[in-house]
């Protein structure tokens, strides 16, 4: 029989720009993850850590760091990158081990510590990363636009609808104590706000972010012995990478694979990350009670609600101006605030999302709770073909 | 780099697997990137001079190195442009030419100037 992995607790690390050491964001969290699941710390068996790439060799053993810092009991460890997918498959690796038999409690840590501004290239010169900024001036806005600008071409998408994904988000945002962004906004404000990729404003990108996020897992029985009744299951990871030919430009290259040989596949990279995690949880979209999707850019906030099937191609924008994705509406996207209000902590992210739900899951996400959440699913994606789905249910 | 110039024309130059034809840009050594074939032969290519405009946009303030900015600065227009033979879309900076100026669909071409090609009218 397979072993179902839940979750016992979530922790987190308030968003902002403290310009404090990554180490302490991810303690925080960690220690908040653990009371609310009722273990001490010297219960874990597994640590695993989503590396940060900005903070040194800590950050890049980030599961050694944390576990250090939390004080050594011998626990495995494990460290893992994939851009902003690194929560996700940290989860993944607890998930597998846990659901193995390998181990039956475990501890996933992110946290970041990010600088002022645009991301600057990682690497040395020859790096795509390097290259991209080297050659065309093409910072991660201008990636963000290309998709918001094609999406008003093919679908009528209007500056105003893209103001209205952030009037959205900054007042759910204005509800979450975790969020850096805690005002709401009018939309005058976004379109007042100055243009930094045509048709993306400043305040339709996301920030970068301080942060950190910590979740507990454990099998089932492990569970159930510590008296927890009913949790959150975590029933499904999908951490699938894109298949040839990706037709769409993605961050940081210079352009698509070509489909001259080979057809496209029948579902694009951001769909088939949410589909392969629907057919693991064995739901689909028409169940979903909430998503958390990675608006790195309000309009990508519109692409990610068709991809993950929540409507049609081109009709994000009627669930938006309806009310439909709002907190209260039919399918709620980014009650927690979302990446407008948080901004983006890079390996804290994915596991803030799995954070979220399951506070609403649990109907203990306060004011910002969706009533009747039974199924959550959350979203990203980020650089070099990494994304992540993630689906809890109760 | 990436691209050459013949008769003050400048192309693109990618390479093209000799087993199963798939076309790369930039061009790629060693492997070829398509799953179902064994090619090892990637052979250079110039591409398509000019195809459709995918979509565009600019960067209002001056991208962080290691881009050589000018000063004073004036934003720079990118756009993703489609090369239908090559079912392709290669990103570049533009030309004398605003976002103002463009619109998804239309057809750009390629020049170059100082070390990088550029799309333009
Ligand atoms: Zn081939």
């Amino acid at each position: 029989m397979v072993v179902d992995a839940v979750i016992l607790g979530a922790g987190m690390h308030p968003w902002g720009k403290w310009g404090r050491d990554f180490t302490e964001y991810g303690v925080r969290a960690a220690k908040d993850a653990l009371a609310e699941a009722g273990i001490a710390w010297t219960d874990v068996q597994f640590v695993v850590g989503a590396d940060t790439i900005r903070n040194g060799y800590p950050g890049l053993v980030a599961g050694s760091t944390f576990a250090q810092a939390l004080g050594w009991t011998g626990a495995r460890i494990a460290s893992c990158y994939a851009a902003c997918a690194s929560g996700a498959q940290a989860l993944d690796i607890a998930r597998t081990r846990i659901m193995a038999g390998l181990c039956d409690v475990a501890l996933v840590v992110g946290a970041d510590a990010a600088p002022k501004g645009f991301f600057k290239p990682v690497g040395g010169p020859g790096d795509p990363d390097w290259l991209r900024f080297k050659l065309l001036g093409a910072s991660n806005p201008v990636y963000f636009a290309l998709y918001a600008r094609r999406r008003m071409e093919l679908y009528g998408t209007t500056q105003d609808d893209l103001a209205a994904v952030k009037v959205k988000n900054a007042l759910a945002g204005s509800l979450n104590p975790n969020a850096r962004y805690r005002k709401a906004v009018t939309a005058e404000e976004v379109l007042a706000s100055p243009m930094v990729a045509d048709p993306l404003r400043l305040m339709d990108i996301c920030a970068t972010s301080d942060g950190g996020a910590a979740i507990v897992l454990a099998s089932r029985d492990y569970a159930r012995r510590l008296g927890a009744r009913d949790p959150v299951r975590l029933a499904a990871i999908s951490t699938v990478t894109p298949t040839f030919p990706n037709t769409v430009l993605e961050l940081p290259n210079f352009a698509t694979d070509s489909a001259a040989a080979v057809p496209p596949p029948a579902r694009p990279f951001r769909s088939a990350i949410a589909h392969a995690a629907y057919e693991e949880a064995g739901i689909g979209p028409e169940d979903v009670s909430l998503a958390e999707v990675y608006d790195l850019s309000t309009a990508l906030e519109l692409d990610w609600i068709e991809d993950i099937g929540l409507c049609g191609p081109g009709e994000a924008d009627k669930l938006l101006r309806t009310g439909q994705t709002a907190l209260g509406g039919r399918i709620p996207v980014n009650v927690s605030g979302g990446l407008a209000s948080f901004g983006e902590a890079i390996p804290a992210q994915a596991i803030a999302q799995l954070c979220e739900l399951t506070w609403q899951l649990r109907g203990a996400a306060g004011a910002r709770q969706v009533e009747h959440a039974r199924i959550g699913l959350a979203v990203n994606q980020g650089l070099f073909g990494h994304g992540s789905a993630v689906i809890t249910t109760r | 780099m990436w691209f050459t110039v013949e008769d003050g024309l400048t192309y693109l130059v990618g390479t093209q697997c000799t087993a199963c034809r798939t076309v790369c840009f930039p061009p790629k050594t060693g492997f070829c990137p398509n799953p179902r074939c064994d090619g090892e032969q990637l052979n250079e290519t110039r591409l398509s001079r000019s195809g459709r405009v995918w979509s565009y946009t600019n960067s209002c303030y001056p991208p962080p190195e290691p881009f050589e900015a000018a000063e004073p600065y004036v934003p720079i227009t990118i756009a993703a442009v489609e090369l239908d033979r090559e079912k392709i879309v290669v990103l570049g900076r533009v030309k004398d030419l605003t976002v103002a100026d463009l619109s998804v669909g239309m057809e750009l071409e390629l020049t170059s100037e100082d070390g990088v090609w550029l799309w333009t009218r």
